[in-house]
This record gives C-alpha cells, sequence and structure tokens, in this order.
C-alpha cells in the first residue's frame, strides 16, 4: 500500500495528475470508501487492503470532466469495466492515469457477518501484502476467525484472472482467486421447471426495495438520465407499485446492460437485500458465449460486440424456442 | 413481568394472531425483515437488525390513498379504506420504537396523517432488548436504552426464556390474550441482562460520539460549510441509506395507470434522489452535494429545531452497514468534530 502511496505523491508533485481517485479508510476496519485525495497531505487517509472492493470505474465519468489528470487506482477486474467505459466513449482516456493495483481477492462483510461473527473492533489479515489464509476478527463477544476465502465476495470466486487489461503502470501483485464455475449457478437455474424459476426470483425480487443501488453503481449504466428516473416515465423509480414492477425494472436493467456488463458483481456486492442480481447478467453472457462464441466485455476495447455487429452466421431468434 | 419457554413462542405467536395481525422478523433468502407472521414463516429473533427498518407497519413503502375509476362520462373516486384491524408488531428494538416516535412528530402534528394514526392506534409494538448490541450501534448517542426497551410490551430474551412486561394499557390488553401461554416471575430475572447490555454499549466505538454543536442554531454554520463538498463526492445518489432508515419520512404522491382510471398512491421519497421536492418550477436541490447535505441537515438540525431538540436520528446504524460506499451519519458527525478541533 505505502508504494501506491508513495508513487500517488510523487505524481502530484510533478505535476501529472491533479488528484487521486483511490479508497479513504474508514472507522472501522471495513468501511473503506472510494475517494479523491487532492494533496499529499490527504493521502494519509488512503488505504488499499481488502475491503477495496468498490469497482472506482464509473468516478471517472465524473473525473473526465475535471481539470487535469485523475490517478485512478484499478483492480484487474476493475480494468474490464474501463475499458468498456472506454468503447462507449464515456470516460475520456487521457485524462486518467492508470496504476493497476494488485488484488488477491476483496471481502464482503457481509459474509463475514453471515458467519455469526459480531461487534466487530478490528480485522487481522485483512492487508493485501499478507495475503493471508485466515481472517482474526477481535470483536466485543471474542476472537473469532474466518477463512479469507469464506470471507470473499462471490465475484472473487469466479475471478476473471489476475491480468490487468489497461494500464499505466503496475503496483504490486495480484493472485488468480478462482475457485468455482462461473455458470454453475446459472445452469442450476436453467434446469427448474418454469414455475421453479419464477418461484426463485419472485422470493429474490420481492425483497427489493427500489434503492436503485445496484444501478447507481453499474458502471454499464452510465446514461445522463435512467428512464426510470423520467417523471414523463408511468413506473416510479422508487417504489414498486406491484410486483410487476419489481420485476421489470430489473429485467429491464438486465437487458440494457447485455452485452455490455463485465461481470464486475457491483450490483449484488451492493445490493443492501443480498439479492443475486449478477446472476441476470451472466444468464446473459452465458447465452451470448453460446450463441456468437466466447465474448468478455472490456477485454478487447476493438473487439465486434456480439449484440451490435450483424453477421449472415447469427443464430436466428427462433433459437430461443426451440432450446425451451 | 411473565415469562414463557422459548421452546413455545410459536404457540405464542399463533395466539397473538387468532386475535390480529402479527408482523415479526421474518428471514427471506438469508435476509431478515418484518412480515407478517404465518406457520411457514422462518421466524428470526436472533438477528440483531432487520434490513429494513419496521416502519413498514405503520407507514408502508407504498400505499394506495384513493382510486379513480372512469366508466364513461362518469368519474368516481373511492377512498383507500383507514386501517380497522388491530395488529402487533413483534420484535422491534428500542432504536426501532424511538423511530416511531420520530414518526409520530410528524404525522400526528396538525394536520395529521389519517392513514398513519389509523395504523398507530390498531398497532401494539412489542420491543426487544438487544441482547449482543453490534459495532454499528449508536442509540446511546440519543439517549435510548436498548437494554430497556419503552413499547407496549417490553421482552427480554435469554437463552432458556423470554421475559415479557407489559408497560401500557394495550400492552395489558395483549398480555391478557396470551396470559394462559406465560408464568409470572420476578423482574430481577432480567437485570442481569440489562447490566450486561449497557456494558457493551459502553465499549462500542460510537458510543462516546459527542453531538455537541448539532442543534438549530447550528443551521447557518453547518450549512456553509465546505465539508459537504468533501463528503458527498463518493455518494453513488441512490436511496439505500432513506429506505433502510427507521426515520425517513419523506414521501412522494403518484398516480399509477390501471387502464380505466388511476390509483393514486404514496411511496417512499429519498433525499438522494434527482427529482425530490422538485415542483412546477423546477428542483431547488440541483446537485448531489445538496441533496447529500439535506439528509444530515435534516436529522441533526432542523428536526431538532422545530421539535424540541428530538434529533430524527436514532442510531441504529442501518446506514452504516448498508451504504455501498460506506458514507454515514457517523462519518460526517466525526468529520464536523475533528474540523472543530483542527480550528482551535
Amino acid at each position: 500500500m505505502q508504494e501506491i502511496v508513495n508513487r500517488a505523491k510523487e505524481l502530484l508533485a510533478d505535476g501529472t495528475v491533479a488528484r487521486v481517485l483511490g479508497w479513504k479508510a474508514g472507522e472501522m476496519s471495513y468501511d473503506v470508501q472510494p475517494s479523491y485525495f487532492e494533496t499529499a497531505q490527504s493521502l494519509d487517509e488512503f488505504v488499499y487492503n481488502g475491503f477495496c472492493g468498490a469497482n472506482l470505474s464509473k468516478y471517472m465519468i465524473e473525473a473526465s470532466k475535471m481539470e487535469g489528470k485523475t490517478l485512478i487506482c484499478l483492480k484487474p477486474c476493475d480494468t474490464y469495466s474501463f475499458n468498456q467505459l472506454l468503447k462507449e466513449h464515456r470516460i475520456d482516456r487521457e485524462k486518467a492515469y492508470i496504476i493497476g493495483v494488485g488484488c488477491k481477492g476483496k471481502l464482503d462483510i457481509e459474509k463475514i457477518r453471515a458467519q455469526g461473527i459480531k461487534g466487530i473492533r478490528s480485522i487481522e489479515g485483512a492487508e493485501l501484502t499478507d495475503a493471508a489464509d485466515t481472517l482474526t476478527i477481535q470483536t466485543i463477544y471474542g476472537e473469532k476467525t474466518c477463512a479469507y476465502s469464506d470471507g470473499m465476495l462471490e465475484r472473487c470466486h469466479v475471478c476473471k484472472g489476475k491480468e490487468h487489461q489497461i494500464y499505466d503502470e503496475l503496483i504490486g501483485e495480484s493472485k488468480d482467486t478462482k475457485d468455482g464455475d462461473r455458470f454453475a449457478e446459472v445452469e442450476r437455474i436453467e434446469k427448474m421447471s418454469p414455475e421453479e424459476k419464477f418461484a426463485f426470483f419472485q422470493k429474490e425480487l420481492s425483497k427489493c426495495i427500489r434503492c436503485n443501488a445496484c444501478r447507481n453503481v453499474c458502471p454499464a449504466c452510465s446514461c445522463r438520465k435512467c428512464v426510470f428516473d423520467s417523471t414523463k416515465f408511468d413506473s416510479s423509480q422508487k417504489a414498486n407499485a406491484d410486483s410487476f414492477e419489481e420485476k421489470m425494472f430489473h429485467i429491464i436493467r438486465a437487458f440494457h446492460v447485455a452485452g455490455r456488463c463485465t461481470d464486475c458483481g457491483e450490483c449484488s456486492r451492493v445490493c443492501p437485500q443480498g439479492i443475486p442480481l449478477h446472476l441476470f447478467n451472466r444468464k446473459f453472457i452465458k447465452d451470448i458465449n453460446e450463441f456468437y462464441g466466447e465474448y468478455q466485455a472490456g477485454e478487447d476495447i476493438e473487439a465486434d460486440v456480439p449484440l451490435t455487429s450483424f453477421t449472415f452466421d447469427d443464430v436466428e431468434p427462433g433459437i430461443v424456442k426451440e432450446r425451451g | 413481568m411473565y415469562k414463557i419457554a422459548k421452546e413455545n413462542l410459536s404457540a405464542l405467536f399463533r395466539k397473538i394472531a387468532e386475535n390480529q395481525e402479527l408482523y415479526v422478523p421474518v428471514k427471506t433468502g438469508n435476509q431478515v425483515n418484518f412480515g407478517a407472521w404465518s406457520k411457514e414463516a422462518e421466524v428470526d429473533l436472533d438477528t440483531l437488525k432487520t434490513v429494513k427498518s419496521p416502519k413498514d407497519a405503520f407507514f408502508p413503502q407504498s400505499e394506495n390513498l384513493y382510486t379513480c375509476v372512469r366508466d364513461g362520462k362518469k368519474l368516481s373516486v373511492e377512498p383507500e379504506a383507514l386501517k380497522e384491524q388491530d395488529f402487533v408488531v413483534f420484535g422491534m428494538k428500542a432504536c426501532d420504537v424511538r423511530g416511531i416516535e420520530v414518526l409520530d412528530k410528524v404525522f400526528l402534528a396538525d394536520p395529521v396523517d389519517s392513514f398513519y394514526a389509523a395504523r398507530r392506534e390498531h398497532g401494539t409494538i412489542v420491543a426487544m432488548a438487544c441482547k449482543e448490541p453490534e459495532e454499528t450501534c449508536f442509540c446511546n448517542v440519543f439517549g435510548i436504552d436498548c437494554a430497556e426497551p419503552s413499547a407496549d410490551v417490553a421482552v427480554w430474551m435469554t437463552e432458556e426464556e423470554l421475559y415479557w412486561k407489559s408497560l401500557t394499557e394495550r400492552g395489558e390488553t395483549l398480555t391478557g390474550q396470551v396470559k394462559e401461554l406465560l408464568s409470572d416471575t420476578i423482574e430481577e430475572k432480567v437485570e442481569e441482562q440489562k447490566q450486561s447490555i449497557r456494558a457493551i454499549m459502553e465499549k462500542l466505538p460510537n458510543a462516546q460520539m459527542s453531538l455537541e454543536g448539532w442543534n438549530g442554531e447550528a443551521l447557518k454554520e453547518k450549512f456553509d460549510s465546505p465539508l459537504w463538498e468533501e463528503l458527498y463526492k463518493p455518494c453513488l445518489a441512490c436511496g439505500t441509506c432513506t429506505f433502510v432508515c427507521p426515520t425517513c419520512q419523506c414521501y412522494d404522491i403518484k398516480d399509477y395507470d390501471t387502464g380505466h382510471g388511476i390509483k393514486r398512491y404514496r411511496c417512499w421519497d429519498s433525499c438522494m434522489y434527482s427529482d425530490f421536492t422538485m415542483m412546477a418550477h423546477g428542483n431547488n436541490r440541483t446537485s448531489q452535494m445538496q441533496r447529500f447535505r439535506q439528509r444530515f441537515m435534516h436529522k441533526l438540525v432542523y428536526f431538532p429545531a422545530n421539535n424540541d431538540g428530538m434529533y430524527s436520528c436514532v442510531g441504529c446504524g442501518r446506514c452504516v452497514e448498508k451504504c455501498p460506499s460506506s458514507l454515514n451519519i457517523v462519518k460526517v458527525i466525526k468529520a464536523f468534530e475533528k474540523q472543530g478541533g483542527d480550528k482551535s
């Protein structure tokens, strides 16, 4: 972490960048927040640890409008989102100085809490350099431990790999933390009967409180004004008038980001109700892979995009019916 | 004071539900929220905080106000019926109860909100002491004692038993309905738990937080502070903090097109949203910084200024746990405190 801070201070001092976009330490060991740093002194509060799950790419939309360059810290998986935003001309490459930061899997405090660990005072082992196998957690109710991988975000179990897709320089080592099958859960749901599928999604989506956190955090949701925020649109953005609306919002969103979603997993990370929103996106990704060949949004900025480039070999819409 | 063995709780719930609707913390897909009790519902009294606060029971996220039906050239307007059935909310926490007291100040003040008033009239609150407060809790900062909730009935949960103490007339009525399941005991039984809870509260990281300087008089100084520009920046402008909050009370009124008329309904609004308080002339808050500032100024400055010093934060810590960017009222209070310290 200190290496990132030192380098950021140098780049601020020599005028290469006007600000640093990174993470700031919180009040507790895990409540790290995205933050801008404009002075060397402010960087004293910079932190980079296992709780820096937030993908900073989307903040680059606003940073692209600011004066001067912004040093942005990106983890390997964040760089896919950054590339995708570049491809969609939503951010300015010239306004970014990318430090690709090493990542060994990021933690989800909810997963740690789900193991019955409460009253957390401090968490040892979340420092990146340690790459600890076990987290030692001091709580008001005594010392607890949790395997690092048990506390990891879902997306880290299906890690896209340790390579940064775009960067100006790299600091720190990365580790591929993949230990699961990205499409296993999608396949499980595909095998359900239509009634079971409906019941599954109904149960999950009925928890939705329409806070819009999934949409607002999503790097693919970068419309200047969302249709759901329009006062002229018949459906409200802030409440589900009926059970149809709660599904409609998520299904429209999934369709809208299809082919552009890099599967960064931020939607599921931020959902206060723990809805596995990434499953919608993964279903689309899986279908795209099967119908048009393997495609990873944000990997190759020059590549043709399956859903927006036509070829005579494209599957006919009837495939959906044939497949059942 | 009464008690009941934990294994008889489902019988207790069944008994309560014989006479009225019953809302309890229910686990659905790994998340616990208040919901209607049923024999099949997975009741979870161990999880300290429900994701959403129980304010829905009195002020639902969305509710119909009236329905307009067009039939040829005739237009009929049907007002929505007010709540007429009694109901019990079981398992609210002391902070949640204070949250309802905050809502009372808003909705029971003139002009009285008839929908809310009807629910308050028919609702009985059974509040539970917080056996194991968490690091995100800071209710004591607002003078709330989570070891001794004030409600219609207060309950304490130990390893094997639930202790029951009626505190109001309404609580007595409920106690009467379930008395056959309860047995007499003495109050000393829960003293130990109360002491232990209070001792834990003192150890919590935010328990010593000071609210000095947060009052109606501080309006201009706080409003004009340059700190807001810095604090709001990571805010995603989602409504998580407002929708999980037990005291956020702003709502919007909208029409739902039924094809042959409209249903006029109200739904929670969020000061974080771009169309919040938008009027015909436009919007009086045009930036996210202003919207972010509104939330905290409302809770810590405007509300106490208009309600004899009562803050509209209860320290439940839900926003602390749920904000996607880890922003929250604790960080705001501490940032101002630190700035004050830097000055001197």
